[in-house]
């Protein structure tokens, strides 16, 4: 073997050392919490990459929970709520943004991206103070009415991205038939959209599932918060004796929906993903 | 709109024609009468949510209003910004923790965006060579980036715990540290702690922009280049990059106005503690733990503004690079 072909092999290998570097690096912290939350409360101390006995314990303490159950239940009727209302609000909006030219078109753009730039922060004590007066405080439909401040815009960009790459004989033709905008909507871009749709309505559960400050800050009581508040506060208790078991097996639950979901749907995250921000 | 034509005295083929357009004008009446009803109901919602709140954040953060009674609310002016009373200066201006909860804003947004552009590229490279496995590699990469921001926090305090931390324990048996550190809760470490899992989280965010802009880029010149047996580094950096920058500066102002109002992973890891409060976690305590609205909404106030100013500083550098919505 010559240097060449050396230098060449040492080069293959250096390369997939690196993807197995970045491999570890992505996926360690999960499956170490997978790990943890697999271990008996006995175990949870000794630092071990692969649990030297394990048994369901932690997963049978936090569903056997009401709190947490009801954290379920409540982030999944957010985040499904939210993703409804995006999508209906953002497929009209970009259906108007995309198709139609109009004046004030382009202010209805910039405000749009304007919103999603806001800092969650600056609205905060705004938004508390509506939401106290329509009666929606510690409700979860509170957090639905707050959701659509980062969703909705997003949505309506993506789609209108969207939207505008359809072809324009669609439309003329159903225009020449004399189909009003809401058929023509309805009828002939809807079916098309199906793709653009699950791909940002993907996103948009993402992020209502995933949301934090305005959860924390607009619910009180237990019954009422979602996962990732429930989550939190489980830790809130004392600083010195945290339930770490518990705390990874709920981790692990509210991660896996997720996880199954990007794996699965892939490519249409990287494509919703890189149609919100390199048109943007 | 202009289409007052006498129909009656127009020759018949005339009239075809001239209908013809006034037929489009309805058309396009109404379709312009459509996009604003589809428009309304997005319009009513942002107006609720951001644009009315907004609006009283401001109004707010001239009043003393505190949570308990947001009604009973009285105008002071500046006061919750800046006072001077009694030879001392008050208000949020005047608060070492506000300026530092700024630097600590700042320097957590400079370092980890930094970090995550440059290791987000070499991720995107790596994704966009051709090897077996590439698809299982993206979706890994992607995982990070799902997780909630809440339990990837909570995941790596407990990889950072500093007695049962996995961190601490390689370190200490590879010997690159003697005694356990405290990453989550001591001043010097903390901030980095909070760095180092927010890349982490987003690094898979700037890698996938970079890489779709990477598939885009024409396979020509790359050939031309390894023809001309030009070093790998020195067509990165003369060929690559420039191509690639447009889509990194969208990765960074999106990346930067999300760390600029970073509340979750510093609320989490480190709580309120002052080495790591970032200006949502200052707003937020004063807001509902301190109960002072007034106070609260000044800080929210100039965290808006900061955020503002810097996006149109940002946007007036790159004005080149960014397009707004297309035609």
């Amino acid at each position: 073997m010559n240097t060449r072909q050396l230098a060449k092999v040492a080069k293959r290998i250096g390369f997939w050392a690196l993807i197995a570097l970045i491999m570890v690096y992505a996926v360690f912290p999960f499956y170490y919490a997978v790990v943890t939350s697999l271990k008996p409360s006995s175990d949870l101390f000794r630092v071990e990459l692969w649990p030297s006995s394990w048994n369901l314990d932690n997963y049978a303490h936090i569903f056997s929970q009401t709190s947490f159950l009801r954290a379920i239940f409540n982030s999944i009727v957010v985040a499904f709520s939210v993703v409804f209302i995006a999508l209906l609000f953002g497929l009209t909006a970009s259906y108007a943004l995309g198709r139609v030219r109009f004046r004030g078109r382009s202010t209805v753009l910039l405000v749009i991206l304007g919103v999603s730039m806001f800092p969650q922060v600056a609205v905060l004590s705004g938004l508390f103070e509506v939401i106290r007066s329509l009666n929606l405080y510690n409700n979860p439909a509170g957090l639905i009415l707050s959701y659509t401040i980062f969703t909705l815009p997003f949505t309506v960009w993506v789609l209108t991205t969207f939207m505008k790459q359809l072809p324009m004989e669609l439309e003329e033709a159903a225009i020449m038939d004399g189909a009003t905008p809401w058929v023509t909507l309805t009828k002939v871009f809807l079916p098309l959209m199906w793709p653009a749709m699950a791909t940002t309505g993907l996103l948009a559960f993402i992020a209502a599932w995933n949301e934090f400050l305005f959860a924390l800050t607009f619910t009180l009581t237990d019954a009422q918060r979602t996962v990732p508040v429930a989550i939190a506060l489980l830790s809130g208790g004392s600083a010195y004796e945290l339930p770490w078991g518990p705390i990874m097996a709920a981790s692990v639950v509210v991660t896996v929906p997720l996880v199954v979901l990007v794996i699965i749907f892939q490519r249409r995250i990287v494509s919703g993903l890189t149609a919100g921000a390199v048109k943007g | 709109m202009s289409t007052s034509i006498k129909h009656n005295d127009a020759p018949l083929e005339a009239r075809s024609i001239i209908t013809k357009p006034r037929r489009g004008t309805k058309v396009r009446r109404q379709r312009v009468k459509a996009a604003w009803l589809f428009l309304a109901p997005m319009l009513v919602a942002l107006t609720l949510v951001a644009g009315w709140p907004l609006v009283r954040t401001f109004f707010l953060s001239f009043t003393d209003a505190s949570l308990s009674d947001l009604g009973a609310a009285n105008l002071i002016g500046f006061e919750n910004y800046l006072i001077y009373e009694d030879g001392r200066w008050y208000g949020v201006l005047a608060d070492p923790i506000w300026w530092r909860s700024v630097w600590n804003t700042v320097y957590f947004s400079v370092v980890s965006v930094s970090l995550e552009v440059i290791f987000g590229v070499i991720v995107a490279l790596i994704l966009n060579a051709e090897f077996k496995g590439r698809v299982i590699v993206r979706a890994a990469v992607l995982i990070p980036w799902a997780i909630p921001t809440i339990v990837s926090a909570q995941m790596w305090a407990w990889m950072l715990n500093d007695q049962f931390g996995i961190i601490n324990h390689l370190l200490m048996n590879v010997g690159i540290i003697d005694n356990p550190i405290a990453w989550t809760a001591s001043a010097t470490y903390s901030m980095w702690a909070v760095i180092m899992v927010d890349v982490w989280k987003t690094i898979p965010f700037v890698a996938l922009l970079v890489l779709a802009a990477l598939q885009m880029l024409p396979k020509d010149c790359y050939e031309a280049a390894e023809v001309d047996g030009i070093h790998p580094l020195r067509v990165f950096f003369k060929v690559t990059l420039p191509l690639i920058t447009p889509a990194l500066m969208v990765a960074v102002i999106f990346r930067l106005l999300d760390a600029l109002r970073v509340f979750d992973v510093i609320y989490v890891l480190t709580s309120n503690s002052t080495s790591t409060m970032s200006m949502s976690v200052y707003a937020r305590q004063q807001l509902v733990e301190f109960q002072d609205v007034g106070y609260g909404s000044a800080a929210s106030t100039l965290l808006f503004l900061i955020i503002a100013l810097a996006t149109i500083a940002y946007l007036y550098l790159g004005r080149k690079q960014i397009q707004l919505g297309g035609d």
